[in-house]
C-alpha cells in the first residue's frame, strides 16, 4: 500500500491498536472500559491511546469526572487509515485464496 | 456547504496465480471465503458477506443473528476484467444511504499470462463519506443548520433502520 505520507497511515499496524481502533469506532470509551475489553493492562491501553493521539486518529474529551476517547471526528483521516489496512489484509487473503485455488486446479 | 478537499485514493496490487476470469469469479461469488472476517461493521459477529452478481447489487454482511449491515453497491459488473462497487460506511460507522456521499471501489483484473492474472484496486472518493465534520461545523460558529437536520434525519433513518433489522 502507498504512504502519502499521511500521518495517519502506519498506525494501525499494531494489532492492539487497531483493536483499540475498532472499539472507539463502534462507541467512545475510557481507558478503563477499553482495558476489561482488551487482554492488557490500563496503562498499556494509555500508551497505544497516546500513539493514537499523536497520530491524529484519537481524540480525548471530559464527560463529568471520567474521561472518553473517540476517533477523531475532524475529517476521515481516521477512516481512510483503517480502510488502508482493510484492503492491504484483504488482498493478501484473496491472493492466497487465489493461489490456494490455482494450485488446485492444477491437481486435477 | 463547501466540498471538502480531495482525500488521496488508496491503491492495492497483487499477482494472482489464475485466470483473470477465476480471479473475477473468486474475488465476487466466493467473497466470503476469503474476505478477512475480522473487518465488520455490524454489532454481531459476521456470518458471510456477499456481493450480489450485478449493477445495482448490494454488497453487505450478515450476522450470526441474521441482521444484515450493506457496506454499499455494485456500481459496475464487467466479468472478468472489471468490478465497481460504492463504499457507504462513514465516519460515524454507520451505512449513509445517500449516493452523494459514497466513496468508490474499483477493482481491476488484467491477465498477465495464461494462469497470472494482476489485481489492481483504487478506493477513491474517500472525501466524499461524511465524517462528523459537517456537524461539528454547524455547531461551532453559526454554521449551516439544514446539514444538522440532514444528519439528524439520516441517523433517525439508520436508527430505524437498525430497529427494523432486530424484530
Amino acid at each position: 500500500m502507498d504512504a502519502y505520507g499521511d500521518p495517519g497511515l502506519g498506525l494501525l499496524g499494531d494489532p492492539t491498536r487497531r483493536a483499540i481502533f475498532e472499539l472507539l469506532a463502534r462507541q467512545p470509551c475510557s481507558v478503563g472500559e477499553l482495558a476489561t475489553r482488551l487482554p492488557i493492562s490500563r496503562p498499556a491501553v494509555s500508551q497505544h491511546l497516546r500513539v493514537l493521539k499523536d497520530g491524529g486518529l484519537v481524540v480525548s474529551r471530559a464527560e463529568g469526572t471520567r474521561r472518553v476517547h473517540q476517533l477523531n471526528p475532524d475529517g476521515v483521516t481516521a477512516l481512510r487509515a483503517y480502510l488502508d489496512r482493510v484492503w492491504e489484509d484483504a488482498l493478501t487473503a484473496f491472493q492466497k485464496a487465489a493461489d490456494n485455488a490455482g494450485s488446485e486446479q492444477e491437481k486435477q | 456547504m463547501t466540498t471538502a478537499p480531495a482525500i488521496p485514493p488508496l491503491h492495492g496490487k497483487i499477482t494472482v496465480g489464475v485466470s483473470a476470469e477465476r480471479a473475477f469469479d473468486l474475488f465476487t461469488r466466493s467473497f466470503n471465503t476469503w474476505w478477512p472476517a475480522q473487518f465488520h461493521i455490524g454489532q454481531a459477529e459476521p456470518a458471510e458477506a456477499v456481493i450480489e452478481p450485478h449493477v445495482g447489487g448490494r454488497w453487505y454482511e450478515r450476522g450470526v443473528d441474521g441482521s444484515e449491515c450493506d457496506w454499499g453497491r455494485v456500481l459496475a459488473w464487467e466479468p472478468p476484467h472489471r468490478l465497481v462497487v460504492t463504499w457507504q460506511i462513514n465516519g460515524m460507522w454507520q451505512f449513509d444511504p445517500e449516493p452523494a456521499n459514497a466513496s468508490e471501489i474499483e477493482i481491476r483484473f488484467t491477465p498477465d499470462g495464461p494462469e497470472q492474472t494482476v489485481v489492481d484496486l483504487e478506493h477513491r472518493h474517500l472525501e466524499r463519506l461524511v465524517a462528523g465534520q459537517a456537524m461539528r461545523d454547524a455547531l461551532v460558529g453559526g454554521g449551516d443548520w439544514r446539514a444538522v437536520l440532514e444528519l439528524f434525519a439520516k441517523a433517525a433513518v439508520d436508527q430505524r433502520r437498525a430497529g427494523d433489522q432486530l424484530l
